[in-house]
């Protein structure tokens, strides 16, 4: 359980991060290290070079952005996901995120544990993947002395796989607000709370002012190599009174084709079924906070 | 590599690898060996430490990376020589350990969280202690003993018109 040797590096911005990065191929990024220290440990990864980007102070914020886009919550790629869980932007603007957080692994853990580093590390089971892909985020990096960014739902490609390029380093993430009579809902299900989830799904509802669904996002994560978003079933449900039965329905066809991860925990079968209801309780979660906010802000 | 700390208030001044976890340097090389070495893989919590007062697990960063940081372990929260925290004081009297293992890391969590929260909830102490296994008690002592020490540390040497 000891790493094997590395050299240190402790660049003082990105650009020279990048550039270590581009010298060394067997050089890795480090930011919280929740996951790769662990991984090191193991020696399951084993870094020539370790660039800690930990003391980048410009990569460490939660911001509001306004573009062309729209409205837009930023975060820095080595904010904590402690702060985040606790930030009263998100709480406010991005309130998915302050429900998926605190089933990150501990206090202990997200304490040290960044967003950049759990966007970047892609495990199929990061409530923050499935956050990012369930709202459309948008991530940055940064690469060759440019910047660079991606839709969160064309990054993550396989189980731990992005298409973050060779050389890149990812700087952060862009979240879109939703104004208006906006619901989140979020479930999982693991073997103790905290652990790595077998299932999850989470969901973001507008309601119009007839009380029916006028922007609705669905997504269920750790069941497929990387999380899904349930198109289909957003598109059947959208403008609908989003009642248990018709979500149930649109969730079990949208599910009906995916291929789910089987291992000794979870058979496919059990995933499938699982994704239904865990997607179905977020939508109805969603549905009911949308309708408990009196009028749109 | 050439590292700085501030460890329980003294500084130090320690050679590591940069492959040296921070568990490690502080049980080898300063020899604090009251953090200890469970399964060094993130899953366990017995190597807790306060980093900079926030609880981490001290075997998920290498001590490079700690460089000028303020870190506490259990020999550092006794008020004085021979004495025991209020926290540790509570664990003794609920006897909320058994075998001991788990118990610095326990209460240097306990520390962190009422350091923040002075009055928590019973499902606060839960939540934040869950990142800790303990493998003897069932854990309900300890829950106690952290209330315990909640309750003793609100009422504890103020004088009466400080603010809570």
């Amino acid at each position: 359980m000891k790493a094997a040797p590395f050299e240190y590096s402790r660049p003082a911005d990105i650009d020279e991060a990048c550039a270590l990065l581009a010298a060394d191929e067997n050089a890795r990024v480090i930011a919280g290290g929740q996951t790769l220290v662990a991984m090191m440990a193991m020696r399951l990864a084993r870094p020539t070079r370790l660039i800690d980007i930990n003391r980048i102070a410009a990569l460490a914020y939660i911001r509001q952005e306004n573009n062309k886009e729209g409205e837009a919550v930023a975060i820095g790629a080595i904010t904590r996901q402690c702060v985040v869980e606790r930030d009263a932007l998100i709480a406010k603007s991005v309130p998915l995120l302050a429900r998926a957080i605190p089933n990150i692994g501990h206090a202990a853990t997200r304490a040290r544990g960044t967003v950049g580093g759990s966007l970047a590390n892609a495990d199929p089971a990061a409530e923050l993947v499935l956050s990012a892909i369930t709202l459309d985020a948008v991530i940055e990096y940064r690469a060759d002395g440019e910047s660079g960014e991606s839709p969160a739902r064309e990054f993550y490609i396989g189980p731990m796989i992005t298409t973050l390029p060779a050389g890149a380093v990812l700087s952060g993430v862009r979240f879109p607000i939703w104004r208006g009579k906006v619901g989140v809902g979020f479930h999982e299900v693991n073997a103790r709370r905290s652990d790595f989830a077998f299932v999850s799904a989470a969901a973001q509802v507008e309601l119009g002012d007839d009380g029916k669904a006028k922007r609705i996002a669905i997504g269920v994560g750790a069941a497929t190599d990387f999380p899904l978003r349930l198109e289909s079933a957003e598109q059947q449900l959208k403008g609908g009174a989003l009642d248990d039965a018709k979500v149930r329905a649109a969730l079990r066809e949208a599910l009906a084709d995916i291929e789910p991860l089987e291992d000794l925990h979870a058979s496919a079968d059990y995933r499938r079924r699982v994704a239904v209801d865990l997607a179905a309780r977020a939508v109805a979660d969603a549905r009911q906070a949308a309708q408990g906010k009196s009028h749109a802000y | 590599m050439r590292i700085k700390l501030d460890i329980n208030g003294l500084k130090r001044e320690v050679e590591v690898e940069p492959r040296t976890t921070l568990l490690d340097c502080l049980r080898d090389t300063l020899g604090l060996t009251g953090a200890h070495a469970g399964c060094e893989h993130g899953v366990c919590g017995a190597c807790t430490v306060l980093f900079d007062g926030v609880a981490v697990r001290s075997c998920l960063m290498f001590a490079v990376q700690a460089q000028g940081s303020a870190i506490t372990t259990i020999e550092g929260v006794t008020p004085g020589p021979g004495e025991l925290s209020p926290v540790q004081d509570a664990f003794c009297e609920t006897h909320g350990m058994q075998c001991g293992f788990c118990t610095p890391a326990m209460i240097l969590t306990a520390h962190a969280l009422l350091a923040n929260n002075p009055n928590p909830t019973r499902a606060e102490i839960v939540e934040a202690i869950s990142g800790n296994i303990c493998r003897c008690t069932g854990y309900a002592q300890i829950v106690e003993a952290i209330a315990l020490a909640a309750e003793r540390m609100r009422g504890a040497n103020r004088p009466k018109d400080a603010h809570p």
